[in-house]
């Protein structure tokens, strides 16, 4: 009797590792799915925080894609070892802070790992050559078989055609015959083998799937990364870096002022770890103070935060300031006003 | 068959299901897992994680006054 054999699939939600598993599938392979929780997956921060994000549909692609193949998930927690992907990439950033290329090696390369700790053959990961300009280029599959040490048990069947043969192909495990030669941007291909899949609902995600390709979050993540001269981070950092207005009136110290309700309950959660101010004379937001103020600074960050209160317009605040020790402060300041706010103080 | 019970409270999704996923492993078929979870996420994700792994979920209950999700599912055969 011939040996079942089976393949780990990187599931990262989005419609083509969906049709790469689904083309194994229909090989008769058992097929189960992995998924890698790096801290910047968007697919995790966004459902809880904003009130405009409540109003999407609240679910995680990646599970909803192994439902629509009846395959196993397997969602693994990489943030303390993403870290290092993150700060010394080897293979540098593309647009933004992401490092896509070494994360592509790292993934396929922890995928390795678990494959062998239970027993699968191969790996399926759904690239297409010329996808991607940074991590999807002929010369970087290369590069992501040979440094996650997958080698020739990583299988593309997307683009499997346009590669050299991988060992299911050699052992008869896979028929080539039955995979794709997917080449480039274009997204009918896709859209034309979902349709034959019968897959009538697929996530179309618009910008990637990582807050590292986001201009706006890269910007936060090195001005965090310089006000501190460290490259470190805590998953507490990452994930306040996604929400709120930021601004830095001094190197040494930033508010993080919530933008709604979604945003204040969210940070209300860090107020025993940051000094904080609220607002006392009227509605205004949760301001959160990252980095040390001297006693000097308190004036103009009382000011700032009563900026963004209901009554900015008015000559005077009350807000009162939360210290991490316990204590606490009431200031009466006028806000400053919209021209007293340099934009290079926006972060 | 025993009862047990994982704090995912503050945890956004899909931490909770991360969470959920490595304490079933531990646990034996037939047990019960009671997840209480902050992330309104958790309530389609630990459900379809459930049926995904052959899993039974028992309950999903809100509990208005904590602003909580308390799930409760039984462990299937790996």
């Amino acid at each position: 009797m011939t040996k079942q054999r089976k393949a780990v699939a990187l599931i990262s939600g989005g419609l083509d590792s969906l049709l790469a598993a689904k083309a194994m599938l229909e090989q008769g392979i058992h097929v189960e799915g992995i998924n890698f929780y790096t801290g910047f997956c968007v697919e995790g921060h966004t459902h809880a925080i904003r009130k405009k994000d409540k109003e999407k549909p609240k679910r995680n692609n990646a599970l909803w894609s192994a439902e629509q193949l009846g395959i196993k998930l397997h969602i693994i927690d990489v943030i303390e070892e993403y870290k290092d992907v993150l700060i010394n990439p080897k293979h540098g950033y593309g647009a933004n802070m992401n490092p896509c290329l070494d994360c592509k090696c790292f993934m396929v390369s922890k995928a390795r790992e678990w494959a062998e700790e239970n027993g699968f053959d191969f790996i399926i990961t759904g690239e297409v050559i010329g996808q991607r300009p940074m991590s999807q280029r002929r010369e970087t599959m290369n590069i992501v078989s040979r440094e996650s040490g997958a080698g020739d048990i990583l299988v593309r069947p997307l683009c499997a055609k346009n590669l050299p043969a991988t060992l299911p192909e050699t052992e008869g495990w896979i028929s080539r015959e039955k995979m794709y030669d997917f080449n480039g941007r274009s997204r009918k291909p896709q859209m034309a083998l979902a349709t034959e899949f019968d897959f009538k609902e697929y996530a179309q995600p618009a910008g990637g799937c990582c807050f590292l390709t986001d201009e706006s979050y890269s910007k936060k993540l090195v001005d965090l990364w310089d006000a501190r001269s460290s490259r470190e981070y805590e998953m507490d950092d990452i994930m306040l870096l996604k929400v709120g207005r930021h601004i830095r009136p001094k190197p040494h110290f930033k508010l993080i002022v919530g933008r709604e309700d979604g945003e204040n309950r969210f940070m209300d959660g860090y107020r025993k770890q940051f000094d904080n101010f609220t607002t006392v004379s009227c509605p205004g937001p949760l301001v959160l103070i990252d980095g040390e103020m001297q006693a000097e600074d308190v004036e103009l960050a009382a000011r700032l935060a009563a900026r963004f209160s209901k009554d900015k317009n008015s000559d005077s605040v009350t807000v009162c300031l939360h210290r991490r020790d316990g204590t606490e402060q009431e200031f009466t300041v006028t806000p400053l006003r919209n021209e007293e706010i340099p934009e290079a103080w926006s972060i | 068959m025993s009862h047990h019970q994982l704090d995912a409270r503050r945890l956004l999704c899909p931490l909770p299901v991360i969470r959920t996923q490595n304490c079933a492993k531990k646990l034996n078929p037939g047990d019960t897992l009671e997840v209480t979870c902050t992330d309104p996420g958790a309530e389609s994700d630990i459900p379809a994680w459930c049926r995904i792994n052959g899993h039974k979920l028992l309950e999903v209950r809100h509990d208005e006054a904590q602003d909580e999700l308390v799930i409760t599912l039984e462990v299937g055969e790996e």
